[in-house]
């Protein structure tokens, strides 16, 4: 085990939320607005993490992953599904032949609260079971506390275990409360060897929140300019409409620049946001709103 | 071995065009001296145009004030002061200026348009600060109007008369609400003259004044450059002159006025320090840095023109300044996504050039990121300067433009000698997370306004004014209503 000391980079809270504000009343039209819709449809890992997920439920999921809206042509697919560690096999079963990628929760979400042991088996269970991408919870408890040292090791013994796929950390930044945190845990992570660092579980409320989202952007963005790797973000939780969406990538291409707007660098967390970004689209193109009873709802 | 990378950016052309629509303003071809509540041709019969400085167009023509039309303005202000104004109720003359507060609310759209359109500020500034900063002012010191006695505890106040105002180009409607509204609530009239090259949103005012019912004379506005108003500050019935504008400008209307018993208030240049300490918030003080230098062209008197940064993250904050110069969208002031519009005329552009030109010839290293200027119009791409002294010229001399000197430093003593080492003292800002500094330094240094951890803030109850040649007396909160009252 190594000893992990923090860097401390102050966050000054008003400035953040001055600069979202900022960020946000970027007008988005015509084309501009069409490639941001498609981008953010491309963009999005379609979730669903309840205790009451079944098979069929989650196999209606991913039907609809990779049929969003067969009516209309040229439409790009999501990145990926996001599941619990048990529905792995019937998502990979489902999604075979696609380039939908598989991405399970694991280390005990939401709450984190187990052995590291335990964390271990779990995500070497989702990775013998093949998902391209492992979404891990770090500790909160421990990171609070200032135990930096264990909260490093664990995120580093998860990547290890990950082996070929993906490791997705989710800070819970609504237990972290400040930004200082955020910072904080952002650059752990990172330097623990986070492919992605992502802000929420989506069961604590505020889930992503913008100046969170700004912060850990500019985290990654310092962090690149350090070392030269390249770490992906994702915010999650509470992102619903097209609208935020498209902010959120205009937040990405001046934070980070367009090299950023890829699904292999940013992801957006989300089980409804899909359907919103169709009927903005379809919009569009045909001048009018559909009821949304035109959007399936899997 | 850590490599260092480069972002990518280009935000120029990654937006589809968004222009705010024009449709719903209105605009004269030529406008009248607005004089005794009446849109009058001027007795010379001379107009000049005004132009829109993003395209070289004309949008108007307005006359240019002689000496009789000055006469006449000052004449109706004087009527208005003995006869109405100042044996009004001050309750009465509250509501009066409530309701120019309440209209221009109403009318914020169409003022936030014309100001982008005569003077080439982006329309997100236009309709986020100057038109709604400028109803605040009038609301604030609407407020006053009938409790001037509270003001000044323990004195009564008296109002001087009739009070000439000559106002800039840079915040047109906002400089001429910071004069009018305090001017009115503590009882005195006005004639105001706009700068020469952004006159429509001050005509558009005296719509706004006429339909306000405020009784005629009480607001004069006459349209002309520096001759009318040099008439405006020499005329014998002006009791009072408030001026803000160029050092130059300013030293002559002291020389002018010394001796005549006028009250004046002077609010001049400045080349504010920005203060960066390594424990600051980088990324927040990086966007300060944006918001003190490019706001609004830099054509701004307390910009943040000088920076300092401590050395020990000089690297870092510079690389950072210059990818958010890359994120910096430049064109069309009407675009709702411009960041940087236009020059506000050819006279400024070509000052902004001489100086650059200089800050090259003095050895600095000059940074403009990639971007294309629109052909037509008066354009120039936001500028920083590193590695310059106290001793250039760039450094000590207001450039009224968008171009940055970055100086570095090493202690807290070093950067408050250099902060306080210009002729000027009008503003100032630190960025840092210690409390206990930030007090240290915003004391020490001599400049009306100092802010901390922020930049460009500003509120109608917040005074704001220079030391040194960067002027005299205060605009805005209690301070300002001191400049327009006597105290007995």
């Amino acid at each position: 085990m190594i000893n992990y000391y923090p860097r401390i980079y102050p966050i000054d809270q008003v400035g953040a939320e001055e600069r979202v504000s900022r960020l946000f009343s970027r007008s988005i039209k015509k084309e501009s607005k069409i490639r941001a819709l498609k981008l953010a449809l491309s963009m999005i890992d379609l979730t669903t993490l309840e205790g009451k997920d079944s098979l069929g439920k989650v196999r209606q999921l991913c039907y609809k992953a990779a049929h969003l809206h067969d009516q209309f042509s040229n439409l790009p697919q999501v990145a990926a599904v996001c599941v619990y560690p048990n529905m792995v096999d019937v998502a990979k079963k489902t999604l075979e032949g696609s380039s939908i990628k598989i991405a399970a929760v694991a280390t005990a979400f939401p709450s984190g609260m187990t052995t590291l042991e335990a964390k271990l088996n779990e995500v070497k269970s989702v990775v013998d079971a093949g998902v391209d991408e492992v979404d891990m919870v770090m500790s909160r408890g421990r990171f609070l506390q200032g135990d930096y040292s264990y909260v490093f090791d664990e995120v580093a013994k998860v990547k290890n275990t990950c082996g070929q796929a993906h490791l997705k950390v989710i800070l819970e930044t609504g237990e972290l409360v400040t930004l200082d945190n955020v910072r904080k845990a952002s650059d752990l992570a990172m330097d623990a060897g986070a492919d992605f660092i992502k802000t929420s579980t989506g069961k604590v409320k505020p889930a992503a929140t913008p100046p969170v989202v700004l912060v850990m952007l500019e985290a990654i963005r310092d962090f690149y300019k350090r070392t030269g790797k390249i770490v992906g973000m994702k915010p999650a939780g509470g992102i619903s409409t097209a609208k935020l969406a498209i902010q959120y990538l205009v937040m990405v291409r001046e934070t980070l620049g367009k090299e950023w707007l890829t699904p292999d660098r940013f992801r957006f967390g989300a089980s409804s946001l899909a359907n919103d970004i169709l009927m903005q689209i379809v919009k569009q193109s045909t001048g009018v709103y559909q009821s949304i009873n035109y959007f399936s709802i899997d | 071995m850590s490599k260092s990378k480069t972002l990518k950016f280009d935000t120029g052309g990654a937006y589809s065009p968004a222009p705010e629509s024009t449709d719903h303003i209105q605009l004269k071809d030529r406008y009248g001296l607005f004089i005794d509540g009446n849109f009058t041709p001027s007795k010379a019969g001379k107009y000049f145009d005004t132009i829109n400085p993003a395209n070289e167009e004309k949008i108007s023509e307005v006359p240019e004030a002689n000496t009789k039309d000055v006469d006449s303005a000052v004449q109706a202000a004087r009527q208005a002061y003995e006869k109405v104004w100042s044996k009004m109720k001050p309750s009465e003359r509250g509501k009066y200026i409530f309701r120019i507060a309440r209209l221009i609310q109403e009318r914020a759209r169409e003022f936030a348009v014309i100001e982008s359109l005569d003077g080439g500020k982006p329309i997100r500034e236009s309709r986020d600060v100057d038109i709604p900063l400028a109803a605040a002012h009038f609301f604030y010191y609407a407020g006053w109007a009938d409790k001037l006695d509270f003001a000044f505890p323990g004195c009564r106040t008296k109002s001087l008369g009739v009070a000439g105002q000559i106002i800039p180009w840079n915040f047109p409607l906002l400089m001429a609400a910071w004069k009018i509204a305090p001017a009115l609530a503590a009882g005195n009239t006005v004639v105001l003259k706009p700068a020469e090259t952004t006159p429509l949103t001050a005509l558009k005012l005296a719509e706004v004044i006429r339909e306000a019912d405020v009784p005629p004379g009480v607001v004069n506005i006459i349209t002309g450059g520096g001759e009318t108003g040099k008439m405006l500050v020499k005329h014998p019935d002006v009791n009072k002159v408030a001026f803000t504008g160029s050092t130059e400008v300013g030293k002559f209307i002291m020389k002018t006025l010394a001796g005549s018993g006028k009250r004046y208030t002077l609010e001049l240049g400045g080349k504010a320090a920005n203060i960066i300490f390594e424990d600051a918030a980088i990324n927040q003080a990086v966007e300060g840095i944006v918001d003190a230098i490019f706001f609004n062209q830099g054509h701004v008197c307390c910009a943040g023109s000088r920076l300092y940064v401590q050395e020990s993250v000089a690297k870092e904050v510079i690389s950072k300044l210059k990818d958010r110069m890359n994120t910096l969208v430049i064109g069309d002031p009407l675009d709702k996504n411009t960041d940087i519009g236009a020059i506000n005329s050819r006279m400024q552009l070509e000052k902004i050039c001489e100086y650059v030109d200089i800050g090259k010839k003095e050895g600095g290293s000059v940074y403009q990121p990639s971007c294309t200027l629109p052909e037509k119009g008066f354009w120039y791409a936001p500028t920083l300067f590193a590695d310059v002294s106290q001793s250039h010229r760039i450094v000590q001399e207001e450039i009224f433009g968008p171009v940055l000197a970055i100086q570095t430093f090493r202690t807290v003593d070093e950067v408050i000698s250099k902060a306080n080492n210009t002729p000027y003292g009008l503003s100032g800002g630190v960025w840092t997370d210690k409390g206990s500094k930030l007090f240290k330094v915003t004391k020490e240094i001599r400049a009306g306004v100092i802010w901390a951890n922020t930049f460009n803030k500003f509120d109608p109850s917040s005074p704001f004014g220079g030391y040194k040649e960067s002027g005299m007396g205060r605009e805005g909160g209690i301070d300002g209503l001191h400049s327009y009252v006597e105290l007995v």
